[in-house]
């Protein structure tokens, strides 16, 4: 492919670069750069035609002028090279190591934006990955080749629950470790360095491969951030036959860094200035989990992104959670009160779970266990409100009952330790313990045959507790809801 | 021939143009990428192309086919499935393996097989366009009637049985003027262009889905139109499926636009396991889909909605009901929003463009009941459902509303209800349907006259509650009257053993109507005997925690509470029987089994009323 060079740059704006009298430039072709000092930057053809080219610069157009800039048009669109030596490795947004370690030789070079999976080539997603956490295992089940995102809030601990997944996730009786691709757009230096070092202490680095565009890394870099760590994830899952979790975290400024450049653009802004194809760019990345027919490796995406001003309304979520498959959201609420992980569960939905448990799975009981605390627990909310206005003593004693079911699965269902990875069988275990604070009849959501099998003994009832299995957290007014059950 | 001058995303820019019609499809660049002109201005020509652009260069060439944006008619398409412009995704795959790369070329229907023709008309015979001269036995359920071409009309001079390959003529036609036309079993029609009929006539009769809500509260008829709009997660999908797979229409278009691989992946791998209660054959026998994901390209994804209703049209012709169900035309219109942006067109409301809501109006009145071509009064239908994202669940946004100025129906998907796991999350308190007055509807189900009846008996106790909740939300519950408490009871009946339908369970995901009046009459049933309990002088929290003592099979059982043990047998968990009532079978066995269970309320309501 025939390299071309200009240096007739006659526009700069934003991020934005125009060079004019060009011949032959394909759309999405990659442009390296070379301002005046002699520094070499990078770019892509967003707009191609006959004598024009419209070219974004990732790493920003300061220093650039319309004198001296060499623009070289390299023939051929976005590649990145990929090599298993790359995991253990620290890349920076636009994929070059950031850890002094040197570049790696590539094994294969392989097209960014891939092509889109043909849905009769897809297997649909359906083994059972234990995360450790009660709320996720067992109300929001994540099976390998779905993509998960956690809807979270400025200050709520997101980055944790992502880590602790990551570290704890397995898929049962396999025993096969997930290679973990971490993609940063935007993050500060701080959290950044929250994974490193949580990944270092777990020793779980050698199995992790990290793209980071900081705060202070260009904006626009963060369009290529995700593609090259799906690309990455692409090439161990389909062709090393590896099971890959992609985490990216933050989604809400990868939105905002696609806005900055639509705006550059004069393009028609949709929903609060975000492009109107934001719907299909953002469909492009997350479409890229899944599984294969045939082979081995599957990808899993937990995106990260946190809701301006907690507001699952906001394009970025909305957007969001009409192309993956559920949605972890946390709770400010929750938080506050200290429990967690914060995850509130009625928002939260797994779309896939349905086909990932049950029997041979999990459980036999599992579907059921986790309708019937869905509904409890919403019950339970509700009353709250109710009893907020009207007092306590205004309640039914089942009411009551239901309402202490809630506090108690706050405390002890979605509360655990940032260290407690619990088994599935725990988690069920507790769900029907809280959930014997009510009567047999009132579990109107689970087979009879579950109940007579499950249904705790009164005199079992702590046993589960004195075992110690696992590592549950036990909230001191937890223990306190439960006295005052035994007592009723 | 033209050439590429400018590329921006999905579009392209040629000139050299001139000659070439609005909507031509079009072979751009070198690997000859599928496009159609949606604009010309002298002889340059704004190009919509159905794939990835990336690694286009202006000075490419771009060549006219001379026809419009087409699909090609005939047996074969029923099984398929198909990207947005009607290539096979199966054949896809095996010439470019897991991924969809570009510039493929394959053929919509297998012009190779063979397919056994049986005429239906003699040679010297009179025919009109849209008459039957023949069938292909396409697959178990759906037998492909080979129409005259619309148009034409003449005598049968020659007509064949046996094998043959749909592009082989199996029949010629002498027209009045004397000319000779071959007629084979393909058909092409361009998408765009609705097919014709002889006349549209108001629906008749109920599209039955054997989802209860929508059956029983808000019918849907066929040739109707209904939209579902919903946030994510309120199950627009799920309900999308469940009247996929249990409406009973003959043949099933199944549209996905923009949405999740593996939900087409899903319905793949499962309807050619489940059994059509209507045919007892594998529901993949009558379904068609069109699968245009959201990162598969956007101009296909605008143009699948259409190639889904020509299929659907198709199939009406023949004299079949066919239903399309749409997910989602959010996904649609944004793709008319997206083009339209790049084409630099005024925007109207949010970024739509201005013809949004005479595009949505023109699609739904696609559907319809019909008198359809050819010789006698022949009826059938094209029933449209779509679903509809509406960003951030907002219903005033442009894409519902101008969806809902034209559908019948309204299905209104609440996110508070799917976040406490009532599903399908229909609200029945905003949802509405203008079908519900339809004759037919009630005359049709056999020994169920008062259907309108229960229906609006069961409505209003739902209305009374919401006014109730407001109350109790204000003073609590004990401010009710013993009667009004029994209301709340008998609302939650309905809401959650009435009205839940669990889409999972196979004892519950098909409710033929028959049980679905038998389960609403006897919730009924039972609040008229417990009101007369109350009036009889009955104390209120006695009947809600009185223990009760029933036979059952020969067997003494201890009852907690009247009203759990009711909502258990509604739900068919306590029954024995519970096998036996899987899907269709017996609602006659359901209804014995419930009206047992109110007799043995009764009884013991009277006990307690007698000590």
């Amino acid at each position: 492919m025939a390299i071309k060079e200009y240096t007739s740059v006659v526009e700069v704006a934003g991020p934005l670069m125009i060079v004019e009298g060009v011949e032959g430039i394909m759309y999405g072709e990659v442009v390296e750069i070379e301002t005046g000092k002699g520094e070499i930057r990078h770019g892509q053809v967003l707009d191609a035609m006959e004598t024009r080219a419209v070219v974004q610069v990732f790493e920003g157009t300061s220093d650039l002028d319309t004198k001296s800039t060499k623009a070289r048009f390299l023939g051929e669109t976005m590649k990145l090279g990929v090599s298993t030596s790359m995991l253990g490795r620290v890349f920076d947004g636009a994929g070059r190591p950031r850890d002094g370690k040197g570049e790696i030789i590539p094994e294969k070079r392989l097209d960014i934006n891939g092509y889109p999976m043909n849905p009769s080539a897809r297997e649909f997603p359906r083994e059972f990955i234990q995360t450790g956490m009660s709320t996720i295992d067992g109300m929001n089940t994540l099976v390998r080749g779905q993509k998960l995102p956690i809807f979270s809030g400025s200050g709520l601990p997101h980055n944790e629950l992502a880590a602790q997944i990551a570290r704890q996730a397995r898929v049962l009786g396999k025993g096969e470790d997930f290679v973990v691709i971490f993609a940063a757009m935007g993050i500060t230096a701080e959290e950044a360095h929250f994974f490193r070092s949580d990944f270092e202490r777990t020793g779980a680095l050698e199995r992790i491969v990290m793209f980071l565009n900081l705060a202070d890394d260009p904006a626009v870099e963060r369009i290529i951030t995700p593609r090259l760590a799906l690309t990455t994830a692409e090439y161990f899952a389909y062709e090393k036959d590896l099971h890959v979790l992609v985490i990216f975290t933050d989604v809400t400024n990868y939105a905002n860094a696609l806005r900055e450049i639509s705006a550059a653009r004069n393009e028609v802004p949709g929903r609060r200035g975000y492009p109107g194809y934001m719907y299909t760019d953002l469909a492009m990345s997350y479409e890229r989990a899944g599984r294969v027919i045939g082979k081995k490796g599957t990808i899993t995406q937990i995106p990260i992104l946190t809701m301006p001003d907690d507001d699952i309304t906001h394009p970025i979520p909305d957007l969001t959670g009409y192309i993956t498959e559920g949605q972890i959201v946390l709770g400010r609420p929750l938080h506050m009160r200290g429990v967690y992980p914060p995850v509130d569960v009625l928002p939260c939905l797994s779309r896939l779970m349905n086909q990932g448990i049950g029997k041979e799975r999990t459980r036999e009981d599992h579907k059921d266990v986790a309708s019937q605390m869905y509904a409890l627990y919403a019950e339970g909310r509700d009353l709250r409100d109710l009893v907020a206005v009207v007092g306590e003593e205004a309640l039914s004693e089942r009411d009551r009952k239901v309402l202490q079911f809630a506090d108690a699965f706050e405390d002890e269902f979605t509360r655990q330790d940032y260290n407690d990875d619990r088994t599935i069988e725990y988690t069920l275990s507790t769900a029907w313990r809280l959930m014997s604070i009510l009567e047999k009849e009132e579990l109107t959501k689970i087979g009879r045959d579950a109940i007579e099998k499950y249904y705790p003994k009164p005199e079992d009832r702590w046993k589960q507790k004195e075992e110690g299995e696992g590592l549950a957290y036990h909230g001191v007014t937890g223990d306190i809801a439960m006295k005052d059950v035994d007592e009723l | 021939m033209g050439k590429i001058i400018r590329i921006a995303g999905p579009l392209v820019e040629a000139n050299g143009m001139r000659g070439n019609r609005m909507y031509e499809v079009v072979k751009v660049g070198d690997e000859g990428l599928i496009g159609e002109i949606i604009r010309l201005i002298g002889d340059t020509a704004s190009i919509q192309v159905y794939e990835e652009t990336s690694g286009l260069k202006p000075g490419e060439p771009v060549e006219g086919t001379g026809h419009s944006l087409s699909v090609e008619l005939g047996p074969g398409i029923l099984k398929s499935i198909y990207d947005g412009i009607q290539r096979p995704l199966e054949l896809i795959k095996k010439e470019s393996g897991t991924y969809i790369t570009r510039g493929i070329s394959v053929p919509a229907i297998d012009k190779s097989k063979k397919w056994k023709f049986v005429p239906e008309v003699k040679e010297g015979e009179k025919v009109t366009g849209g008459d039957v001269i023949g069938t292909i036995q396409e697959t178990k359920v759906v037998e492909n009637r080979v129409m005259v071409p619309v148009g034409m009309q003449g005598s049968i001079e020659n007509i064949n049985e046996g094998s043959f390959r749909v592009r082989d003529t199996v029949c010629v036609i002498k027209d009045d003027k004397g000319k000779l036309h071959d007629v084979s079993s393909m058909q092409i029609w361009p998408v765009r262009k609705s097919r014709p009929f002889k006349e549209k006539l108001p629906p008749e009769l109920p599209l039955v889905t054997g989802q209860r809500i929508f059956d029983m509260f808000f019918p849907l008829a066929k040739g109707g139109t209904a939209a579902i709009p919903g946030p994510f997660g309120a199950g627009k999908t799920v309900s999308q499926h469940q009247l996929a797979k249990w409406c009973d229409a003959k043949v099933i278009v199944y549209v996905g636009c923009g949405e999740r691989g593996n939900e087409m992946t899903e319905v793949l791998e499962e309807f050619p396991h489940l059994i059509d209660p209507h045919t007892d054959l594998p529901l993949m026998e009558r379904t068609t889909m069109i699968a245009n994901t959201s990162n598969m390209p956007v101009a296909a994804r605008e143009a699948s909605v259409y190639t889904g209703v020509t299929l659907a049209e198709y199939f009406r012709d023949m004299g079949y009901d066919s239903a399309m169900m749409a997910d989602s035309t959010s996904r649609w219109a944004e793709s008319m929003r997206e083009i339209s942006g790049r084409l630099e067109e005024m925007p109207g409301e949010e970024g739509y463009p201005a013809y949004l809501a005479s595009r949505i109006a023109e699609f739904y009145e696609r559907a319809g009941r019909v008198k359809i071509l050819g010789s006698g009064d022949r009826v059938s239908s094209v029933s449209l459902i779509g679903a509809v994202s509406p960003p951030g669940g907002d219903f005033s946004e442009p894409v519902t509303q101008n969806t809902l100025r034209v559908t019948r129906v309204f299905w209104a998907l609440d996110a508070r209800l799917a976040h406490r796991r009532h599903f399908p999350s229909i609200n029945w308190m905003t949802s509405y349907s203008l079908y519900n007055q339809l004759p037919a509807w009630f005359s049709m189900q056999k020994g169920t006259k008062n259907w309108s009846k229960i229906r609006t008996e069961a409505m209003s106790i739902l209305q009374k509650e919401a006014e109730l909740q407001e109350i109790v939300q204000l003073v609590g519950p004990d401010a009710l009257a013993p009667k009004e408490r029994l209301m709340l009871e008998v609302a939650r009946l309905i809401r959650e053993a009435f009205l839940q339908q669990n889409a999972f369970a196979d004892v519950d995901s098909y409710c033929p109507p028959k049980k679905q009046y038998m389960m609403l009459s006897t919730v009924l049933e039972f609040r008229k005997k417990a009101e007369s309990a109350l009036e009889r002088g009955m104390d209120m929290e006695d009947m809600l925690t009185e223990e009760i003592v029933i036979e059952e099979a020969g067997e003494k059982k201890k009852i907690r509470r009247p009203h759990k043990y009711l909502e258990a047998m509604l739900r068919l968990k306590e029954s024995p029987l519970e096998e036996e009532m899987s899907r269709l079978k017996e609602p006659e066995k359901v209804k014995l089994k419930l009206e047992g269970a109110v007799d043995n309320i009764t009884k013991e309501m009277d006990k307690v009323l007698g000590k």
